[in-house]
C-alpha cells in the first residue's frame, strides 16, 4: 500500500477518521480515513458497490456513520445533517439529480439560502448572485428556465451552481461524467481546474481509470468498504490502479470466433413520437451471431428504441420484423418469439419486488408453459427455478426469497438466466433468437460485468442476435462486432468496430457524423 | 332558459353562491397545502365533521365564535398531525391512512355528540355569526366573517407559496423531498407542518358549517363536500387563484340546481341533488390529462434508505 | 430511533398484527367508555356477550358478517390489485336494486319464471351491476389517469341518490303505507334460514364458499398471478407481459360484483327488499375488514365475524349502559388505523439509536 504524502497536515480542509457503516448485512465502509487537502482534487475510486457513495454520503450528511469521526476546517463535523455540512462549506453534486423538474434553475438553486421563516422572497437579489456565480465559474445557465426543459448536461451545471451559491469550499461529485459525452465531460474538467485555481477542493468519485488519471491530484482506491490504497496521480501506473480496484484476477471474457447468419431483426425507417426520448427515422438490422452496440449519451432515444424491440410499444410510423414477420406491440408475442429481453431498471421494471425468485422466474412464461387449464404448474415452476438459481449463480436466498432482497448483481443473473434459458429446464436446447440489453451492466461489479459479458458473447456464439446498448464505451468497444451511435433519436449507420475510432463516436455522439449518416 | 337568467341576476343567488363556496374554498385550499407538499390527505372528510362539531360544541358551552373557529382548527391540526405521524414519520399507505382518519374523526365526533346530547331529538341550535351589514359591498355585505377571511386567505397563500423561502420549500418537497434534504432542510418537519396546517383549514371549513351556514350539529352534514374538494384541487392544478375560481364555478352551479329543484318540473329532487357529484367527477376528468401533479405526491419518501 | 428495514418478511408480524392491533384498540376505546360515565369492565363484558356471548348472540353476529364477508373480499381482491375500491357502499346498493328489480313484482308485472331460473338470474344482475359501477372509475383510471379513490367516493353519493328517487317512483312498494321501501322479492327467492326462529341465512354459506373460491384464485390461478402481479409492481408486470389494463378491469368485475352480491344477498336473506338505510356503511366496514385480514380471503371471514360481533354487541351494550353504539364504530376506526401501524412491523424492525 503506497501512501502519499502531498498536502501538508497543517492544510488538511476535510478529515475522516475510522469511518464504518453497514446496511443490514453488508458492510459498505469499514474503518475509512482520508485526508483531502487545501485545493487539491482528491479521487475516489473503485468499482461499484466498492463503497465510494455511501462514504461521501455520511460526509455530506445522508447517512450517519456507525463509527468515526468528521472534521472540516478542523472543527467536527456533527453527523446526519446536510444544513450543517452545507454551513461549513461542503457541497455535494450528487449522481442522481436532486432537481425538482416543475421548478425553474432559481427556485432550485435558492431553495434552503434563505431562512425559512422570512415574510418575502428576496428574488431579484439572487438572480443577480446567481448569474454573478454562474459567470465567474463559467456555467452558462437560465434562472428562469423549467429544469424539466434542460439537457442532462445543463442540469448538472445547475447542480454545481446549487453549491457555489451556497459558497462550497469543497465540492463533491458524485460519477460526474456518466451521463455526459466525452466533449461535455472535457468541459467539465476544465470547469473543476478553474474551480481549483479558486481554492476549492475537490472530492471526484469514479470507476473509471482512464478519468480519474486525467483529472485527479490524488487517488484513493476503495474496494469492498475498504480504503486499499491512496496514490498520486502523476507517479500512479493504470495496471496498479486497476489491480488495487479489483484485487483479483478477473478474466476477460472470451470471444469464440463464429459464423454471423442471415438478418434476424429488421427494424425500418421507424419513428417513435416521446417528446425528448423520440425515434427518428431509425433502420438497423441485426443478424444472428452478431453483437451490434449502440453507443450514446442516455437519453437520446434509446429507451424508445429498446422498448419497440421488447414489445412495449409500437412504432408511430415504420415496421420492425422479426425472421421476416411483422410484429405487434404485444411482449407476450415477441417473448414467445424468443425474445429475451434485459430492462435497463432492474429493480423497477425487470423483477417484481414483492414476487418470490420463483415467481419472478417465471414472470414471463407463467401462461405457457408453467399453466395449465388457469391454474399455475407450481411444482414446476419451482423446479425450473431452482435449476435457474443453480446454473446462473443467483444468491442471496433461496427460491422464496422476495426478490428485493436480492442484490443488484443478483437481480440482473435471474434476470439473465430467465431470458437466456426460455422456460427450459435444462436451458442447452434453448437458444434466443434475439437478446435486447439494455444497459445490462450499469452499476455492476467488476466481476458481475465480466459474467454478463460472457453470458452474452456465448449466446451471439449460439447463434443469437445481440443488441446492446450502453452508455459505457468501454463495453461496447469491448465486446461489440458492430457499432452504431445514436444521437437525437437519430442512428448512424452501424459499422464494424474496426472502422470507429474512440474519438469518432464521441463526436458522433454529439451528432455530426450521425446526421450525416442518416442523411 | 330566462328562467335561469332571472334566477342568477339578483343578489341573492350570488350570496348564496358565496355561502356554499365558503367550506370548499377552506377545504380545498387545505387539501391544496397537504398535496403541494406530496402528501394526499383523504380524512379531510372526516376532519370537517370533527371540526364541525368541535366548534358549535366549543359555542354552544358559552365559548365565543371566533374560539369555536379555533377549536375546529385545533382539532383538525391534531387529526393532521396523526395523518402526518402515520404517512410522512411512518410512510405508511396515505390512502388507507386518510381513510382511517376520516373513519376515526367522524366517529369520534357522532360518539361524543351522543354522549354530550344522550337524549336529545333535535340539534340544539346556537347563535351563529351575523353578516356583515356595516360593510357597504353588495353582495358580499351578506356574508359573515368567515367568508371575508376564506376570501382574504387565497391571496395570502398565494403568496406564502410563491414569495417566501416556506412557500418555496413546500413546494420543492412536493417535487423532489431529496432536492430538499439536500438543500439542508428537514423533509419530515416539512411535510407534517404542511399536513397540519392544511388539515387545521379542513377544520375551519367544517366550524363554517355549524357557526355560520347552519346553527346546529347534524348527522350527514358535511355530505361528501370534503371529497369534493379533493376533486377540485386537481381541477384547479394545485393554484390557489384557480382554487378559488374552482369552487366558486362549483357553487354556482350548486345553488342553481338549489333554485331549480324548488321550482315545478317533472324532474325528482334527487337528480338535482346529484350534479354536485357529477360535475365534479366530470371535472376530474377534463382536467386529468393536462394535470401536472406534484411529482413526489403520494410517494413515501424514508431518510438513508438504500 | 428508527425503522430498519428487514430482509425477509416477518411471517411472526403478520400473523400477530392484527391481534395486537385489536388489542391496542380495545385498550384505547376505554377511555371513551370512561368519558361517558360507563364502568369500563361491566360495559366491555356486556360488548363481548351481546356479541358472542350466547347462541342468540352468535346468531345475530353471523347474520351481520354475511355482507361484510362479502364487501371485505371485495376491498380485498381490488386492494390487492392496487385498485381502490371505496364505492363498495354503492355497488351494494346497486346489487341490491338490481336483485329486486329481477326477483321482484313490479306493480302486477314481473318475470313469471321458475325460481330455479330466477334465482340465479337475480345474482347475476347484482353482480353486473355492481361491476359496472366499478369498472366506470376503473375505465377512467386506465384511459384517463383519474384517481378511483375519489370518483369511487363521489359515485357512492350518486347511486344513494338513485335508490332514494327509485324508491320514491318506479320500484316503491305501493303497500308499505308511504315508506320509503322497495317492493318485496318474491317468497321463493329469498333465502332459508340456517338455524330456525333466527335471523342468520344460507347466505352464510354463500359467502364462506366465495371466500375460499378467492383463495383458491389469489393463490393458484394465473389470474391470482396477474392480479399479485399488477398489485405489486404494475410496470414490471407490463414488461413480462401481463395485460395490465385487462386484469383491472378483471379485477373491477369481480370486485363490484362481489360487493353487489353482497346487496343481493342481504335482501334475500335479512330484509326481503330494499330500504335507504339497509347498509350502516357496510362498504366502509369492508375497508377496514380487508384491511385486518392482511387482504387476505380466508382472513376477511375471521375479521367480519369479528367486527360484526363489535356491531352487534355495541347494539345491545347500549341497552344496558348508557355508552352509545358509535363505540362500534370508533372501534373498528381505531383498528383501521392500528391495523396500518402493527403492518409496518411486518416490514421493519424499531432500532433505538
Amino acid at each position: 500500500m503506497t501512501a502519499s504524502g502531498r498536502g501538508a497536515e497543517a492544510d488538511a480542509v476535510l478529515r475522516l477518521s475510522g469511518i464504518s457503516k453497514r446496511f443490514g448485512a453488508v458492510v459498505a465502509n469499514d474503518a475509512i480515513s482520508l485526508e483531502l487537502g487545501r485545493g487539491e482534487i482528491l479521487a475516489l475510486l473503485g468499482e461499484n458497490g466498492a463503497g465510494k457513495s455511501t462514504l461521501v454520503s455520511i460526509l455530506f450528511g445522508h447517512y450517519v456513520a456507525d463509527a468515526g469521526t468528521i472534521e472540516a476546517f478542523g472543527k467536527p463535523l456533527p453527523p446526519g445533517d446536510p444544513a450543517a455540512a452545507l454551513a461549513v462549506g461542503i457541497g455535494m453534486v450528487h449522481q442522481h439529480f436532486t432537481l425538482a423538474d416543475n421548478l425553474t434553475v432559481q427556485d432550485n438553486v435558492v431553495l434552503g439560502t434563505e431562512p425559512l421563516w422570512a415574510p418575502a422572497s428576496r428574488r431579484a437579489a439572487a438572480r443577480a448572485k446567481l448569474v454573478a456565480t454562474a459567470e465567474r465559474f463559467g456555467l452558462a445557465v437560465d434562472p428562469d428556465a423549467r429544469v424539466a426543459t434542460l439537457s442532462v448536461g445543463e442540469r448538472q451545471r445547475v447542480e454545481i451552481l446549487k453549491a457555489l451559491y451556497r459558497d462550497a469550499r469543497v465540492l463533491i461529485l458524485d460519477e460526474p461524467t456518466s451521463v455526459l459525452t466525452p466533449q461535455e465531460a472535457a468541459a467539465l474538467f476544465s470547469t473543476l481546474a478553474r474551480l481549483c485555481a479558486d481554492g476549492l477542493s475537490i472530492i471526484f468519485i469514479s470507476h473509471k481509470l482512464t478519468e480519474v488519471l486525467r483529472v485527479s491530484d490524488r487517488i484513493a482506491v476503495l474496494r469492498a468498504g475498504k480504503l486499499v490504497a491512496t496514490l498520486d496521480a502523476a507517479t500512479a501506473q493504470s495496471s496498479e490502479l486497476a489491480e488495487q480496484m479489483v484485487g483479483r484476477a478477473v478474466r476477460k471474457p472470451v470471444a469464440r470466433d463464429h459464423r454471423r447468419g442471415d438478418t434476424v431483426c429488421a427494424v425500418s425507417r421507424v419513428r417513435v413520437d416521446a417528446g425528448s426520448g423520440a425515434l427518428h427515422d431509425v433502420t438497423l438490422a441485426l443478424r444472428a451471431g452478431e453483437i451490434v452496440g449502440i453507443a450514446g449519451v442516455s437519453g437520446n432515444g434509446q429507451q424508445a428504441l429498446a422498448d419497440v424491440l421488447c414489445g412495449l410499444r409500437a412504432p408511430d410510423a415504420g415496421t420492425v420484423t422479426l425472421a421476416g414477420h411483422a410484429m405487434r406491440a404485444d411482449p407476450r408475442a415477441w417473448i414467445d418469439a424468443g425474445v429475451a429481453r434485459i430492462p435497463e431498471d432492474r429493480h423497477a421494471v425487470g423483477v417484481i419486488g414483492d414476487f418470490a425468485v420463483w415467481e419472478n422466474a417465471v414472470a414471463e412464461r407463467y401462461r405457457r408453459p408453467f399453466s395449465s387449464a388457469g391454474i399455475v404448474r407450481r411444482t414446476a415452476a419451482r423446479k425450473y427455478a431452482r435449476t435457474l438459481v443453480d446454473r446462473f449463480d443467483v444468491r442471496g436466498g433461496g427460491i422464496d426469497t422476495p426478490a428485493r432482497a436480492l442484490s443488484g448483481g443478483n437481480v440482473q443473473k435471474l434476470i439473465l438466466g430467465r431470458a437466456l434459458t426460455g422456460g427450459f429446464a435444462q436451458g442447452d436446447d434453448f437458444t434466443p433468437v434475439l437478446i435486447v440489453a439494455n444497459q445490462p451492466t450499469w452499476g455492476l461489479d467488476i466481476g458481475a460485468v465480466a459474467y454478463v459479458h460472457q453470458r452474452l458473447l456465448d449466446a451471439s456464439a449460439r447463434g443469437a442476435a445481440v443488441l446492446l446498448i450502453s452508455d459505457d464505451l468501454d463495453e461496447i468497444l469491448a465486446i461489440a462486432d458492430r457499432i452504431a451511435v445514436m444521437h437525437g433519436g437519430r442512428l448512424s449507420r452501424a459499422r464494424p468496430a474496426g472502422e470507429w475510432t474512440r474519438a469518432a463516436i464521441g463526436l458522433a455522439m454529439t451528432g455530426a457524423e450521425v446526421a450525416a449518416d442518416a442523411a | 332558459m330566462l328562467d335561469i337568467v332571472s334566477l342568477v341576476a339578483n343578489a341573492e343567488f350570488w350570496s348564496a353562491v358565496l355561502r356554499i363556496a365558503t367550506p370548499l374554498i377552506f377545504g380545498t385550499l387545505g387539501v391544496l397545502l397537504c398535496e403541494r407538499a406530496g402528501v394526499l390527505n383523504l380524512g379531510i372528510e372526516g376532519i370537517m365533521v370533527a371540526g364541525a362539531f368541535a366548534g358549535w360544541l366549543t359555542v354552544y358551552q358559552g365559548g365565543g365564535l371566533w374560539s369555536g373557529v379555533a377549536v375546529a382548527a385545533v382539532t383538525g391540526a391534531a387529526f393532521g398531525l396523526l395523518h402526518a405521524f402515520l404517512t410522512v414519520s411512518l410512510a405508511l399507505s396515505q390512502h388507507v391512512s386518510g381513510l382511517g382518519i376520516t373513519l376515526l374523526a367522524t366517529s369520534l365526533a357522532y360518539y361524543a355528540y351522543r354522549v354530550s346530547f344522550p337524549n336529545v331529538s333535535t340539534p340544539p341550535t346556537i347563535q351563529p355569526f351575523a353578516e356583515m351589514a356595516m360593510m357597504p359591498i353588495p353582495v358580499l355585505s351578506s356574508q359573515t366573517p368567515l367568508t371575508w377571511l376564506a376570501l382574504a386567505l387565497v391571496p395570502a397563500l398565494a403568496w406564502v407559496l410563491y414569495r417566501t423561502p416556506l412557500g418555496l420549500a413546500l413546494r420543492m418537497v412536493g417535487e423532489n423531498p431529496a432536492a430538499v434534504e439536500g438543500q439542508g432542510i428537514d423533509v419530515v418537519r416539512l411535510r407534517t407542518f404542511a399536513v397540519v396546517a392544511g388539515s387545521a383549514l379542513m377544520g375551519v371549513a367544517g366550524a363554517f358549517l355549524t357557526l355560520s351556514a347552519f346553527n346546529a350539529f347534524y348527522f350527514s352534514m358535511v355530505n361528501g363536500r370534503g371529497w369534493i374538494c379533493v376533486a377540485l384541487v386537481v381541477f384547479a392544478g394545485w393554484r390557489p387563484g384557480k382554487a378559488l375560481g374552482g369552487a366558486l364555478l362549483f357553487a354556482f352551479f350548486d345553488a342553481l340546481q338549489l333554485r331549480l329543484s324548488q321550482q315545478a318540473g317533472g324532474i325528482p329532487y334527487q337528480i338535482y341533488l346529484m350534479v354536485p357529484y357529477v360535475l365534479s367527477i366530470v371535472a376530474l376528468v377534463v382536467v386529468a390529462r393536462r394535470a401536472t401533479y406534484p411529482q413526489a405526491l403520494m410517494k413515501p419518501w424514508r431518510k438513508g434508505e438504500r | 430511533m428508527r425503522l430498519e428495514a428487514r430482509t425477509r418478511r416477518s411471517r411472526a408480524a403478520l400473523l400477530l398484527a392484527p391481534f395486537a392491533a385489536i388489542a391496542f384498540t380495545l385498550a384505547v376505546t376505554m377511555a371513551l367508555v370512561a368519558w361517558a360515565g360507563s364502568p369500563i369492565g361491566e360495559t366491555y363484558a356486556l360488548l363481548f356477550a351481546g356479541g358472542f356471548g350466547s347462541r342468540f348472540a352468535w346468531t345475530e353476529t353471523l347474520t351481520r358478517a354475511t355482507p361484510l364477508v362479502f364487501t371485505g373480499l371485495s376491498v380485498a381482491i381490488a386492494f390487492r390489485a392496487r385498485l381502490w375500491n371505496i364505492g363498495a357502499e354503492g355497488q351494494l346498493y346497486a346489487g341490491a336494486l338490481a336483485a329486486v328489480a329481477v326477483g321482484g313484482l313490479h306493480g302486477g308485472t314481473g318475470f313469471d319464471l321458475p325460481a330455479g331460473v330466477l334465482f340465479p338470474a337475480m345474482l347475476g344482475a347484482s353482480v353486473l351491476a355492481g361491476a359496472i359501477l366499478l369498472l366506470v372509475p376503473t375505465f377512467l383510471r386506465t384511459r384517463f389517469g383519474v384517481d378511483e379513490v375519489v370518483t369511487t367516493l363521489l359515485l357512492n353519493f350518486i347511486v344513494l341518490l338513485a335508490v332514494s328517487m327509485l324508491l320514491d317512483g318506479p320500484m316503491k312498494d305501493p303497500a308499505a303505507l308511504g315508506w320509503p321501501q322497495s317492493v318485496a322479492l318474491r317468497d321463493d327467492l329469498q333465502l332459508d334460514k340456517l338455524v330456525p326462529r333466527t335471523r342468520v341465512h344460507t347466505g352464510l354459506v354463500y359467502a364462506i364458499v366465495a371466500a375460499a373460491i378467492l383463495a383458491f384464485v389469489v393463490r393458484a390461478t394465473t389470474l391470482g398471478f396477474e392480479m399479485r402481479a399488477v398489485g405489486a409492481n404494475a410496470r414490471a408486470a407490463a414488461f413480462a407481459g401481463v395485460p395490465v389494463a385487462r386484469t383491472m378491469a378483471l379485477v373491477a368485475v369481480i370486485s363490484g360484483g362481489l360487493a353487489g352480491l353482497a346487496g343481493a344477498i342481504e335482501v334475500a336473506g335479512r330484509t326481503g327488499y330494499v330500504t335507504l338505510d339497509m347498509s350502516p356503511g357496510y362498504g366502509y366496514s369492508g375497508i377496514v375488514i380487508a384491511m385486518l385480514a392482511g387482504l387476505s380471503p380466508l382472513g376477511v371471514v375471521a375479521a367480519a365475524v369479528f367486527i360484526a360481533g363489535v356491531l352487534v354487541g355495541a347494539d345491545s351494550m347500549s341497552r344496558g349502559v348508557a355508552v352509545p353504539t358509535y363505540i362500534a364504530d370508533v372501534i373498528v376506526a381505531v383498528s383501521l388505523v392500528s391495523m396500518l401501524v402493527a403492518t409496518l412491523f411486518v416490514r421493519y424492525r424499531v432500532r433505538l439509536r
